[in-house]
């Protein structure tokens, strides 16, 4: 035990500053804190990391711990280029931690969170426990996997990827669309809203079409979608699919999947109907982050987590703000860019806080581009303010572009550019 | 009016203070500069310093520049993809906001390749062609003139191109100082005007 204290602390620890607080450390806990104050945020994704960059920006006394179990983040956004082969590897869209944790002085802890206690004010990873003053979770989203009969979990999305979370499964999707033959057939299922960003699945099936089209010209795609329209940015999807993919994109509209078998790689629609593939990308409905369950964050809803719409601080659990796709963050949707407005807000009135001041209201952003061919884009906008506790768009202003284009297209690779760099530096 | 938005902070403050006692969640104060700019950061980089090619840093840019901008954007004189929607949600209060806060950040310095040529070209046109507005080796601007200094060729490229093509506006004494330019000489000013650091 203590060994494993000292190596975790020598994990943590940086410089004197680890010295220190390993001399203070109260036994039977991973980290003191000794006098200081201390914001422990979990996930370092689009959230995560912009919540603990501005913290630091803003007050250098309070010391921000980022808990995180992978050395490198893979994007979600433009994770579609490399499915569809218009990127030759993930590089472009995956970052590390090491500068953005020395520009600011954040504290990585490569690790999985396994328990919280609220009342204790203390998160537990592998390594120890870790004393927070105020805990920041961006969890990212879990899969309600239940809802899908045969849909194992573990063995499941090795057959039929979701790569819904960005990595080795993006990877996976790419190499089936592949080894598929000229002449096979892609089903891409598509859950109740609200999900992990809403355009993203037909964002996915424009870029695969593209692809077939090129290189699989016999071949179709299927979209089975559970909501009674295309759930995002509908008109414009519709036109680029006209323009392009009329004959390779069947979509279906209103077509849920509630059962799958695996080893015939094929999905049932309310436990009726059968449709086969040879790709079969089964995106499952989703909740918030398991480790937001365990604290207790989940809502009414039995999937997300409600928030105070000026801090994003639990409405059910006191001292733990929770931001990004695990949240219901009211009309901002669940998107790359919502996750890092909202950790802007978090952030801002976690330092309020902190310091005794008044908290501020909520001033945020949506933005979102999605690719229907290779050089062609469209974008959602938003701005979004609080009234009455909820979080609204603000009346007259935002919504989608007109058209598809080649400038909304080069404005999108600007956008991944500056967001990813805002994250990692 | 620094004074002002003080006193009446002061005023928020104290009324929130007597409300406390009967009232844990009072009301918040309305949002500062630095709430609104910040939801801009994703786009145009922390403190408006942009990575983005495409995307103009707004870092060191003047209060008066970013309120035409914003202000051209709303209203759709300039033309824009998601700015125009974007500005929509914010008052000329907010757009002041916004300004003074970019306004108080530094320049953002860029690493581009540029041809040095063109930014020789460009440097020997730039005083007589542009320096009444663009003043400082386009540092700075003539009253809502924006900065130049440093951005990058792609946005400034994509500037230039709206201009030719009529889709942005530009003022008669614009038009009069570009129209003896040849494209040539117009690319090489933009080359230029990107190197400045």
């Amino acid at each position: 035990m203590t060994t494993d204290r000292r190596n975790f602390l020598k994990l943590i620890g940086v410089g004197g500053v680890g010295a220190s607080l390993a001399a203070c450390a109260a036994p039977g806990t991973g980290l003191d804190k000794s006098a200081g104050r201390r914001v422990v945020v979990v996930g370092g994704g689009y959230g995560g990391t912009i919540a603990a960059k501005y913290i630091r920006m803003q007050d250098k006394s309070i010391e921000v711990v980022l808990i995180e179990p992978n050395r490198q983040f893979v994007s979600c956004p433009f994770s579609n280029f490399y499915i569809s082969g218009l990127i030759p590897d993930l590089s472009s869209i995956t970052i590390g931690y090491d500068k953005l944790a020395a520009n600011h002085g954040i504290k990585m802890i490569y690790d999985t969170v396994t328990a919280i206690d609220p009342a204790k004010k203390t998160v537990t990873v592998s390594g120890g426990t870790i004393d927070y003053d105020r805990l920041v979770l961006s969890p990212g989203i879990d899969f309600r996997t239940e809802e899908i009969e045969g849909y194992d979990l573990a063995s499941t999305p090795e057959i039929m990827p979701h790569a819904w979370k960005a990595g080795p499964q993006t990877l996976l999707l790419r190499k089936q669309l592949v080894d598929m033959p000229n002449g096979g057939n892609v089903v891409i299922t598509v859950p109740l809203a609200p999900f992990r960003c809403p355009p993203g699945p037909y964002e996915r099936a424009s870029l695969i079409a593209m692809y077939l089209k090129q290189h699989k010209p016999k071949s179709k795609l299927i979209v089975l979608d559970a909501n009674p329209d295309i759930a995002s940015k509908a008109g414009l999807f519709r036109k680029g699919w006209k323009k392009h993919y009329e004959g390779i994109i069947q979509y279906r509209a209103a077509q849920k999947v509630t059962a799958i078998n695996a080893k015939n790689r094929s999905v049932f629609i309310e436990g009726m109907e059968e449709v086969k593939g040879d790709v079969v990308n089964v995106i499952p409905p989703q909740r918030a982050g398991q480790i937001a369950r365990a604290a207790g964050l989940i809502g009414p809803d039995k999937a997300w987590c409600p928030v105070n719409a000026t801090t994003f601080e639990s409405t059910l659990q006191k001292n733990i703000h929770v931001i990004g796709d695990a949240c219901i963050a009211g009309a901002m949707p669940k998107s790359g860019y919502s996750a890092n407005s909202e950790a802007k807000i978090c952030a801002t009135n976690i330092v309020a806080l902190m310091n005794g001041k008044e908290t501020m209201e909520m001033s945020g952003i949506n933005t979102c581009y999605s690719f229907l061919s290779a050089k062609e884009a469209v974008s959602v906008a938003g701005v979004y303010v609080v009234k009455d506790g909820k979080i609204i768009g603000v009346p007259n202003s935002g919504g989608v572009s007109p058209d598809l284009s080649e400038t909304e297209a080069v404005y999108a690779h600007s956008w991944l550019k500056n967001i990813l760099t805002e994250m990692s530096s | 009016m620094e004074k002002k938005r003080w006193i009446e902070r002061s005023a928020q403050l104290a009324l929130v203070v007597s409300a406390s006692v009967v009232c844990a969640t009072a009301a918040a104060l309305p949002p500062s500069a630095a709430m609104l700019t910040n939801a801009c950061a994703g786009c145009h980089g922390t403190y408006g310093a942009s990575a983005g090619l495409a995307m103009p840093s707004l870092a060191g840019q003047s209060k008066e520049a970013i309120v035409e901008a914003m202000k051209n954007f709303k209203s759709g004189t300039r033309p824009s993809s998601i700015m125009g929607r974007l500005a929509k949600g914010y008052s000329d209060a907010d757009f002041a906001a916004m300004g003074g806060f970019f306004a108080a950040q530094k320049l953002h310095p860029t690493q581009q390749s540029l041809d040095p040529k063109r930014v020789a070209k460009g440097a020997s046109l730039q005083e007589s062609n542009c320096g009444r507005c663009h003043l400082e080796d386009g540092k700075e601007g003539k009253a809502d003139a924006p900065s130049m200094a440093g951005q990058w060729l792609p946005y400034l490229q994509m500037q230039m191109a709206q201009y030719l093509g009529g889709t942005r506006k530009m003022s008669d004494e614009k038009a009069a100082k570009m129209k003896p330019l040849s494209a040539d000489d117009l690319e090489s000013l933009l080359h230029f005007y990107a190197s400045v650091k």
